[in-house]
Protein backbone atom coordinates (compact mmCIF):
# COMPACT_ATOMS: atom_id res chain seq x y z
CA UNK A 1 0.00 0.00 0.00
CA UNK A 2 0.96 3.53 -1.09
CA UNK A 3 2.00 5.20 2.18
CA UNK A 4 2.43 9.11 3.01
CA UNK A 5 3.82 10.43 6.06
CA UNK A 6 1.90 11.66 8.93
CA UNK A 7 2.35 16.05 9.25
CA UNK A 8 3.07 17.49 12.25
CA UNK A 9 1.06 20.58 11.86
CA UNK A 10 -1.89 21.69 9.35
CA UNK A 11 -5.25 20.71 8.24
CA UNK A 12 -6.42 16.83 6.97
CA UNK A 13 -9.20 16.68 4.28
CA UNK A 14 -10.52 13.08 5.05
CA UNK A 15 -13.40 11.08 3.90
CA UNK A 16 -13.63 12.90 0.42
CA UNK A 17 -15.90 10.90 -1.98
CA UNK A 18 -13.69 9.46 -4.31
CA UNK A 19 -13.55 11.91 -7.60
CA UNK A 20 -14.11 14.62 -5.41
CA UNK A 21 -10.13 15.36 -3.97
CA UNK A 22 -8.94 16.91 -7.37
CA UNK A 23 -11.72 19.08 -7.98
CA UNK A 24 -11.68 20.30 -3.90
CA UNK A 25 -7.59 20.60 -4.51
CA UNK A 26 -8.14 23.02 -7.46
CA UNK A 27 -10.45 25.18 -5.91
CA UNK A 28 -8.65 25.57 -2.35
CA UNK A 29 -6.28 26.50 -5.36
CA UNK A 30 -3.64 24.41 -3.36
CA UNK A 31 -1.35 23.89 -6.56
CA UNK A 32 -0.04 27.55 -6.18
CA UNK A 33 0.65 27.13 -2.50
CA UNK A 34 4.90 27.25 -1.06
CA UNK A 35 4.29 24.77 1.63
CA UNK A 36 3.44 21.10 1.34
CA UNK A 37 0.71 19.24 -0.16
CA UNK A 38 -0.55 15.94 -0.21
CA UNK A 39 -3.30 14.75 -2.59
CA UNK A 40 -4.26 10.93 -2.56
CA UNK A 41 -6.67 9.39 -4.42
CA UNK A 42 -8.69 5.84 -4.25
CA UNK A 43 -7.58 5.55 -0.73
CA UNK A 44 -9.08 1.85 0.53
CA UNK A 45 -11.48 3.01 3.22
CA UNK A 46 -13.85 0.50 5.23
CA UNK A 47 -16.48 3.47 5.56
CA UNK A 48 -16.52 4.31 2.43
CA UNK A 49 -14.71 1.83 0.08
CA UNK A 50 -12.77 4.59 -1.57
CA UNK A 51 -12.12 7.74 -0.39
CA UNK A 52 -9.43 11.05 -1.39
CA UNK A 53 -7.50 12.36 1.43
CA UNK A 54 -5.74 16.03 1.31
CA UNK A 55 -3.07 16.29 3.71
CA UNK A 56 -1.93 20.40 3.90
CA UNK A 57 1.74 21.37 6.27
CA UNK A 58 0.06 24.43 6.95
CA UNK A 59 -2.92 26.03 9.17
CA UNK A 60 -4.98 27.80 6.44
CA UNK A 61 -8.59 29.33 6.82
CA UNK A 62 -10.84 26.79 5.19
CA UNK A 63 -14.37 27.70 4.58
CA UNK A 64 -16.60 24.74 6.52
CA UNK A 65 -19.47 26.33 4.49
CA UNK A 66 -17.70 26.02 0.93
CA UNK A 67 -16.22 21.88 1.92
CA UNK A 68 -20.20 20.98 2.95
CA UNK A 69 -21.38 22.32 -0.46
CA UNK A 70 -18.72 20.13 -2.34
CA UNK A 71 -19.08 16.59 -0.02
CA UNK A 72 -20.85 16.85 3.08
CA UNK A 73 -18.58 13.63 3.99
CA UNK A 74 -15.30 15.44 4.54
CA UNK A 75 -14.10 15.25 7.74
CA UNK A 76 -11.74 18.35 8.87
CA UNK A 77 -9.01 17.07 11.27
CA UNK A 78 -6.63 19.61 12.57
CA UNK A 79 -3.21 18.31 13.63
CA UNK A 80 -0.92 19.79 16.24
CA UNK A 81 2.62 18.05 17.00
CA UNK A 82 1.42 15.04 15.10
CA UNK A 83 -1.95 14.78 16.89
CA UNK A 84 -5.23 15.23 16.01
CA UNK A 85 -6.78 18.40 18.01
CA UNK A 86 -9.45 18.54 16.38
CA UNK A 87 -12.17 17.05 14.32
CA UNK A 88 -15.31 18.11 12.44
CA UNK A 89 -17.25 16.92 10.22
CA UNK A 90 -18.73 19.41 7.77
CA UNK A 91 -22.75 19.87 6.94
CA UNK A 92 -24.17 21.16 3.69
CA UNK A 93 -24.56 25.11 5.01
CA UNK A 94 -28.17 26.17 5.74
CA UNK A 95 -26.99 29.89 4.50
CA UNK A 96 -24.05 30.89 1.99
CA UNK A 97 -22.85 33.81 0.84
CA UNK A 98 -20.35 34.84 -1.97
CA UNK A 99 -19.47 31.29 -2.87
CA UNK A 100 -21.76 30.68 -5.78
CA UNK A 101 -23.33 33.42 -8.17
CA UNK A 102 -27.36 32.99 -8.61
CA UNK A 103 -28.66 31.62 -11.73
CA UNK A 104 -31.19 34.19 -12.45
CA UNK A 105 -29.88 36.25 -15.10
CA UNK A 106 -32.37 39.50 -13.78
CA UNK A 107 -31.05 39.09 -10.24
CA UNK A 108 -29.92 42.39 -8.72
CA UNK A 109 -26.69 40.38 -7.22
CA UNK A 110 -25.95 39.82 -11.15
CA UNK A 111 -25.17 43.70 -11.81
CA UNK A 112 -24.66 45.21 -8.35
CA UNK A 113 -20.79 44.84 -7.27
CA UNK A 114 -21.56 46.02 -3.86
CA UNK A 115 -23.88 43.00 -2.58
CA UNK A 116 -22.77 39.18 -2.33
CA UNK A 117 -25.27 36.56 -3.48
CA UNK A 118 -26.71 35.40 -0.28
CA UNK A 119 -28.85 32.09 -0.34
CA UNK A 120 -30.81 29.57 1.67
CA UNK A 121 -30.79 26.25 1.82
CA UNK A 122 -33.99 24.98 0.35
CA UNK A 123 -33.41 21.13 -0.21
CA UNK A 124 -30.26 19.05 1.02
CA UNK A 125 -31.43 16.34 -1.05
CA UNK A 126 -31.01 18.37 -4.54
CA UNK A 127 -28.81 21.39 -3.39
CA UNK A 128 -31.32 23.89 -3.78
CA UNK A 129 -30.96 26.97 -2.40
CA UNK A 130 -33.17 30.34 -2.58
CA UNK A 131 -31.57 33.65 -3.35
CA UNK A 132 -32.54 36.00 -0.43
CA UNK A 133 -33.01 38.97 -3.15
CA UNK A 134 -34.55 37.70 -6.02
CA UNK A 135 -36.22 34.20 -4.63
CA UNK A 136 -35.31 32.47 -7.65
CA UNK A 137 -33.88 28.66 -6.83
CA UNK A 138 -30.49 28.03 -8.19
CA UNK A 139 -29.30 24.22 -8.03
CA UNK A 140 -25.74 24.04 -6.70
CA UNK A 141 -23.31 22.05 -8.45
CA UNK A 142 -19.50 21.92 -8.45
CA UNK B 1 -30.71 56.70 21.52
CA UNK B 2 -32.70 54.58 20.95
CA UNK B 3 -34.52 54.69 17.90
CA UNK B 4 -37.67 52.64 16.34
CA UNK B 5 -36.80 50.24 14.10
CA UNK B 6 -37.07 50.76 10.80
CA UNK B 7 -40.40 49.24 8.61
CA UNK B 8 -39.74 48.17 4.79
CA UNK B 9 -42.29 47.05 2.58
CA UNK B 10 -40.02 44.46 -0.02
CA UNK B 11 -42.53 42.26 -0.29
CA UNK B 12 -46.05 41.25 1.04
CA UNK B 13 -45.00 38.86 3.86
CA UNK B 14 -43.20 42.01 5.88
CA UNK B 15 -46.77 42.40 7.16
CA UNK B 16 -49.25 40.23 8.77
CA UNK B 17 -52.75 39.59 7.77
CA UNK B 18 -53.30 42.07 10.62
CA UNK B 19 -51.39 44.64 9.05
CA UNK B 20 -52.43 44.39 5.67
CA UNK B 21 -56.19 44.54 6.96
CA UNK B 22 -55.08 47.70 8.96
CA UNK B 23 -53.69 49.09 5.77
CA UNK B 24 -56.74 48.43 3.68
CA UNK B 25 -59.47 49.57 6.11
CA UNK B 26 -57.46 52.76 6.17
CA UNK B 27 -57.15 52.76 3.16
CA UNK B 28 -61.48 52.82 2.81
CA UNK B 29 -61.80 55.48 5.20
CA UNK B 30 -59.06 57.57 2.59
CA UNK B 31 -60.84 56.95 -0.02
CA UNK B 32 -64.20 58.28 1.78
CA UNK B 33 -63.01 61.09 3.09
CA UNK B 34 -59.42 62.33 1.80
CA UNK B 35 -60.24 65.80 3.36
CA UNK B 36 -59.65 64.56 6.96
CA UNK B 37 -55.96 63.58 6.05
CA UNK B 38 -54.99 65.73 3.65
CA UNK B 39 -52.27 67.21 6.20
CA UNK B 40 -50.86 64.24 8.15
CA UNK B 41 -47.48 64.31 6.43
CA UNK B 42 -46.92 67.97 6.33
CA UNK B 43 -43.47 68.24 6.01
CA UNK B 44 -42.20 65.30 5.25
CA UNK B 45 -40.59 64.03 2.34
CA UNK B 46 -41.37 61.00 -0.15
CA UNK B 47 -38.82 60.00 -2.44
CA UNK B 48 -39.29 58.30 -5.60
CA UNK B 49 -36.70 56.57 -7.53
CA UNK B 50 -37.32 55.19 -10.72
CA UNK B 51 -35.14 53.29 -12.42
CA UNK B 52 -37.68 51.93 -14.61
CA UNK B 53 -40.86 53.92 -16.60
CA UNK B 54 -43.76 53.69 -14.62
CA UNK B 55 -47.55 55.68 -14.77
CA UNK B 56 -49.91 54.33 -12.28
CA UNK B 57 -47.47 53.50 -9.62
CA UNK B 58 -45.35 56.49 -9.29
CA UNK B 59 -48.23 58.84 -9.85
CA UNK B 60 -50.23 57.46 -7.40
CA UNK B 61 -47.71 57.48 -5.12
CA UNK B 62 -46.86 61.08 -5.70
CA UNK B 63 -50.26 61.72 -5.41
CA UNK B 64 -51.02 60.02 -2.31
CA UNK B 65 -48.16 61.99 -0.75
CA UNK B 66 -49.19 65.17 -2.17
CA UNK B 67 -52.89 64.70 -0.46
CA UNK B 68 -51.50 63.60 2.88
CA UNK B 69 -50.17 67.36 2.67
CA UNK B 70 -46.27 65.95 1.94
CA UNK B 71 -43.67 66.60 -0.40
CA UNK B 72 -41.87 64.43 -3.20
CA UNK B 73 -38.51 64.57 -5.02
CA UNK B 74 -36.67 61.63 -7.20
CA UNK B 75 -36.39 60.86 -10.67
CA UNK B 76 -38.13 58.70 -12.92
CA UNK B 77 -35.54 57.68 -15.38
CA UNK B 78 -32.10 56.45 -13.95
CA UNK B 79 -29.85 58.32 -16.61
CA UNK B 80 -30.64 61.76 -14.95
CA UNK B 81 -29.30 60.79 -11.68
CA UNK B 82 -25.66 59.20 -10.58
CA UNK B 83 -27.19 55.88 -11.25
CA UNK B 84 -26.05 56.19 -14.86
CA UNK B 85 -22.57 57.08 -13.81
CA UNK B 86 -22.43 52.78 -12.07
CA UNK B 87 -23.18 53.83 -8.50
CA UNK B 88 -24.11 51.20 -6.12
CA UNK B 89 -27.71 50.97 -4.83
CA UNK B 90 -26.41 50.73 -1.68
CA UNK B 91 -24.47 54.17 -1.93
CA UNK B 92 -27.67 55.91 -3.60
CA UNK B 93 -30.08 55.23 -0.71
CA UNK B 94 -27.46 55.95 1.92
CA UNK B 95 -27.89 59.34 0.66
CA UNK B 96 -31.46 59.48 0.06
CA UNK B 97 -31.57 58.28 3.96
CA UNK B 98 -30.70 61.50 4.66
CA UNK B 99 -32.40 63.62 1.99
CA UNK B 100 -36.38 61.72 2.31
CA UNK B 101 -38.05 60.61 5.19
CA UNK B 102 -39.45 57.22 2.86
CA UNK B 103 -38.99 56.04 -0.53
CA UNK B 104 -40.28 54.13 -3.14
CA UNK B 105 -38.20 52.25 -5.62
CA UNK B 106 -39.22 50.40 -8.77
CA UNK B 107 -36.14 48.47 -10.68
CA UNK B 108 -35.91 46.28 -13.60
CA UNK B 109 -33.51 43.91 -11.43
CA UNK B 110 -34.83 41.39 -9.39
CA UNK B 111 -34.11 42.05 -5.35
CA UNK B 112 -33.08 45.21 -5.63
CA UNK B 113 -35.20 46.98 -3.69
CA UNK B 114 -34.44 44.52 -0.92
CA UNK B 115 -30.76 45.29 -1.34
CA UNK B 116 -31.81 49.03 -0.66
CA UNK B 117 -33.80 48.41 2.26
CA UNK B 118 -30.39 46.64 3.78
CA UNK B 119 -29.01 50.10 3.75
CA UNK B 120 -31.74 52.18 4.02
CA UNK B 121 -32.43 54.39 7.10
CA UNK B 122 -35.71 54.99 6.22
CA UNK B 123 -38.91 52.90 5.14
CA UNK B 124 -38.23 51.40 1.55
CA UNK B 125 -41.38 50.56 -0.66
CA UNK B 126 -40.55 47.98 -3.20
CA UNK B 127 -42.49 49.50 -6.60
CA UNK B 128 -41.87 46.90 -8.78
CA UNK B 129 -38.87 44.78 -8.99
CA UNK B 130 -38.44 43.17 -12.26
CA UNK B 131 -40.81 40.23 -12.24
CA UNK B 132 -40.71 39.42 -8.93
CA UNK B 133 -43.11 41.80 -6.83
CA UNK B 134 -45.10 44.41 -6.34
CA UNK B 135 -46.38 44.25 -3.02
CA UNK B 136 -47.96 48.23 -2.94
CA UNK B 137 -50.08 46.40 -5.97
CA UNK B 138 -51.39 43.95 -3.85
CA UNK B 139 -52.64 46.22 -1.10
CA UNK B 140 -54.07 48.52 -4.53
CA UNK B 141 -55.96 44.93 -5.12
CA UNK B 142 -56.95 43.58 -1.43
CA UNK B 143 -58.87 46.97 -1.39
CA UNK B 144 -60.36 46.33 -4.34
CA UNK B 145 -61.83 42.89 -3.48
CA UNK B 146 -62.79 44.29 -0.44
CA UNK B 147 -65.12 47.26 -2.11
CA UNK B 148 -66.31 45.04 -4.47
CA UNK B 149 -66.73 41.27 -2.91
CA UNK B 150 -67.08 42.74 0.87
CA UNK B 151 -64.49 40.04 2.43
CA UNK B 152 -61.23 38.96 0.67
CA UNK B 153 -61.40 35.48 1.73
CA UNK B 154 -63.63 32.30 -0.09
CA UNK B 155 -63.49 33.64 -3.84
CA UNK B 156 -62.43 31.25 -6.83
CA UNK B 157 -59.89 33.67 -8.28
CA UNK B 158 -58.44 33.00 -11.49
CA UNK B 159 -55.18 34.63 -13.16
CA UNK B 160 -55.06 34.77 -16.79
CA UNK B 161 -52.05 35.79 -18.91
CA UNK B 162 -48.15 36.44 -17.58
CA UNK B 163 -47.92 34.26 -14.91
CA UNK B 164 -44.14 33.97 -15.24
CA UNK B 165 -43.48 37.06 -15.19
CA UNK B 166 -46.25 39.12 -13.60
CA UNK B 167 -44.85 40.67 -10.59
CA UNK B 168 -48.72 41.63 -9.61
CA UNK B 169 -49.86 38.29 -10.26
CA UNK B 170 -46.72 36.58 -7.66
CA UNK B 171 -47.09 39.40 -4.89
CA UNK B 172 -51.30 39.11 -5.13
CA UNK B 173 -51.68 34.93 -5.41
CA UNK B 174 -48.87 34.64 -2.35
CA UNK B 175 -50.92 37.14 -0.23
CA UNK B 176 -54.74 35.37 -1.66
CA UNK B 177 -52.81 31.90 -0.07
CA UNK B 178 -52.42 33.64 2.97
CA UNK B 179 -56.44 34.53 3.32
CA UNK B 180 -57.32 30.87 3.23
CA UNK B 181 -57.99 30.95 -0.44
CA UNK B 182 -58.34 26.79 -1.32
CA UNK B 183 -58.04 26.95 -4.75
CA UNK B 184 -56.95 29.10 -7.57
CA UNK B 185 -57.35 29.01 -11.17
CA UNK B 186 -53.90 29.70 -13.58
CA UNK B 187 -54.64 30.32 -17.34
CA UNK B 188 -51.62 31.33 -19.59
CA UNK B 189 -49.75 29.44 -22.41
CA UNK B 190 -47.18 26.79 -21.32
CA UNK B 191 -44.22 29.10 -21.65
CA UNK B 192 -45.73 31.51 -19.22
CA UNK B 193 -46.99 29.53 -16.63
CA UNK B 194 -46.05 30.51 -12.88
CA UNK B 195 -42.60 29.48 -12.09
CA UNK B 196 -42.19 26.53 -10.25
CA UNK B 197 -40.60 27.72 -7.10
CA UNK B 198 -43.88 29.69 -6.30
CA UNK B 199 -46.77 26.54 -7.50
CA UNK B 200 -44.54 24.79 -4.64
CA UNK B 201 -44.73 26.56 -1.97
CA UNK B 202 -48.74 26.77 -2.90
CA UNK B 203 -49.35 23.62 -2.97
CA UNK B 204 -46.63 22.39 -0.18
CA UNK B 205 -46.74 25.13 2.37
CA UNK B 206 -50.37 26.43 1.94
CA UNK B 207 -52.14 22.77 0.89
CA UNK B 208 -53.89 25.32 -2.48
CA UNK B 209 -55.00 23.33 -5.21
CA UNK B 210 -53.80 24.65 -8.39
CA UNK B 211 -55.95 24.07 -11.94
CA UNK B 212 -53.77 25.32 -14.57
CA UNK B 213 -55.92 25.99 -17.97
CA UNK B 214 -54.86 27.45 -21.52
CA UNK B 215 -58.13 29.02 -22.12
CA UNK B 216 -60.34 31.43 -20.43
CA UNK B 217 -63.87 29.72 -21.77
CA UNK B 218 -62.79 26.32 -20.26
CA UNK B 219 -63.03 27.67 -16.76
CA UNK B 220 -64.84 31.28 -17.13
CA UNK B 221 -68.33 30.08 -15.51
CA UNK B 222 -66.27 29.12 -12.06
CA UNK B 223 -64.55 32.30 -11.56
CA UNK B 224 -65.60 35.07 -9.07
CA UNK B 225 -62.52 37.49 -9.46
CA UNK B 226 -60.76 37.29 -12.90
CA UNK B 227 -57.25 38.96 -12.66
CA UNK B 228 -56.20 39.96 -16.04
CA UNK B 229 -52.60 40.86 -16.92
CA UNK B 230 -50.32 42.36 -19.65
CA UNK B 231 -47.44 40.12 -21.87
CA UNK B 232 -44.84 42.11 -21.23
CA UNK B 233 -42.54 42.81 -23.92
CA UNK B 234 -39.74 44.12 -21.57
CA UNK B 235 -39.98 40.50 -18.86
CA UNK B 236 -38.64 39.10 -22.97
CA UNK B 237 -35.36 38.32 -24.20
CA UNK B 238 -36.55 38.00 -27.30
CA UNK B 239 -39.14 39.35 -29.28
CA UNK B 240 -40.20 36.56 -31.70
CA UNK B 241 -41.11 34.45 -28.33
CA UNK B 242 -43.12 37.89 -26.90
CA UNK B 243 -44.75 38.62 -30.49
CA UNK B 244 -45.85 34.74 -31.06
CA UNK B 245 -47.44 35.26 -27.52
CA UNK B 246 -48.57 38.73 -26.90
CA UNK B 247 -52.52 38.21 -28.29
CA UNK B 248 -52.55 34.71 -26.66
CA UNK B 249 -55.77 35.87 -24.20
CA UNK B 250 -57.99 38.46 -24.81
CA UNK B 251 -61.08 38.76 -22.40
CA UNK B 252 -64.09 39.71 -24.96
CA UNK B 253 -67.52 40.51 -24.43
CA UNK B 254 -68.97 37.10 -25.87
CA UNK B 255 -66.59 35.67 -23.72
CA UNK B 256 -68.10 37.66 -20.44
CA UNK B 257 -71.59 36.70 -21.28
CA UNK B 258 -70.53 33.31 -19.70
CA UNK B 259 -69.52 34.88 -16.08
CA UNK B 260 -71.29 35.24 -13.44
CA UNK B 261 -73.12 38.16 -13.01
CA UNK B 262 -71.18 39.28 -10.01
CA UNK B 263 -67.93 38.41 -11.37
CA UNK B 264 -65.25 41.16 -11.22
CA UNK B 265 -62.10 41.91 -13.88
CA UNK B 266 -59.36 43.10 -12.82
CA UNK B 267 -55.92 44.10 -14.25
CA UNK B 268 -52.95 45.76 -12.60
CA UNK B 269 -52.53 48.26 -15.97
CA UNK B 270 -51.52 49.15 -18.53
CA UNK B 271 -53.31 47.04 -20.51
CA UNK B 272 -52.27 46.23 -24.40
CA UNK B 273 -54.44 43.55 -26.05
CA UNK B 274 -55.68 41.62 -23.54
CA UNK B 275 -58.82 43.19 -22.82
CA UNK B 276 -61.00 44.36 -25.21
CA UNK B 277 -62.49 48.08 -25.04
CA UNK B 278 -66.02 46.89 -25.35
CA UNK B 279 -65.40 44.93 -21.72
CA UNK B 280 -64.94 48.61 -20.44
CA UNK B 281 -68.57 49.65 -19.67
CA UNK B 282 -69.60 46.08 -18.87
CA UNK B 283 -70.08 46.75 -14.99
CA UNK B 284 -67.69 43.61 -13.93
CA UNK B 285 -65.05 45.91 -15.26
CA UNK B 286 -63.67 47.24 -12.35
CA UNK B 287 -60.02 47.91 -13.39
CA UNK B 288 -60.17 51.75 -13.61
CA UNK B 289 -61.52 52.05 -9.82
CA UNK B 290 -58.65 49.55 -9.36
CA UNK B 291 -56.30 52.37 -9.97
CA UNK B 292 -58.12 54.75 -8.25
CA UNK B 293 -58.22 52.90 -5.39
CA UNK B 294 -54.18 52.49 -5.45
CA UNK B 295 -53.97 56.09 -4.47
CA UNK B 296 -55.82 55.42 -1.22
CA UNK B 297 -54.14 52.70 -0.19
CA UNK B 298 -50.65 54.04 -0.92
CA UNK B 299 -51.91 56.91 1.54
CA UNK B 300 -52.94 54.46 3.98
CA UNK B 301 -49.06 52.91 3.50
CA UNK B 302 -47.45 55.73 3.54
CA UNK B 303 -49.24 56.86 7.24
CA UNK B 304 -48.29 53.62 8.64
CA UNK B 305 -44.47 53.14 7.76
CA UNK B 306 -44.12 56.90 8.84
CA UNK B 307 -46.01 56.16 11.90
CA UNK B 308 -47.68 59.25 11.75
CA UNK B 309 -50.99 59.90 13.79
CA UNK B 310 -54.27 59.09 11.43
CA UNK B 311 -56.86 59.38 14.24
CA UNK B 312 -58.89 62.13 12.49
Amino acid sequence: MLEVTSIRKGIVLDHISSGNGLKIFNKLMLDRVDYPVVLLMNVSSKQMGRKDIIKIENNIDIDLDFLGLIDHHITVNVIEDNKIVSKKKVEIPKKVKGIFSCHNPRCITNFDDYVKPTFHLVSEKTLEYKCSYCEEITKYKL
Amino acid sequence: MNRKPVRHLIEPEDFTIEELNEVVELGKKMYEAPEKYAAVCKGKILATLFYEPSTRTRFSFETAMLRLGGNIIGFSDANTSSVSKGESIADTIRCMSAYADIAVMRHPKEGAPKLASLYASIPIINGGDGGHQHPTQTLTDLLTIKMYKRTIENHTVAFCGDLKFGRTVHSLIRTLARYNTKKFILISPEELTLPDSLKRTLTENFGIELQEVRYIEDVIGEIDILYMTRIQRERFFNEADYARLKDSYLLSQSKLQHAKKDMIVMHPLPRVNEIAYDVDDDPRAVYFKQAEFGVYVRMALITKLLGVDVTC
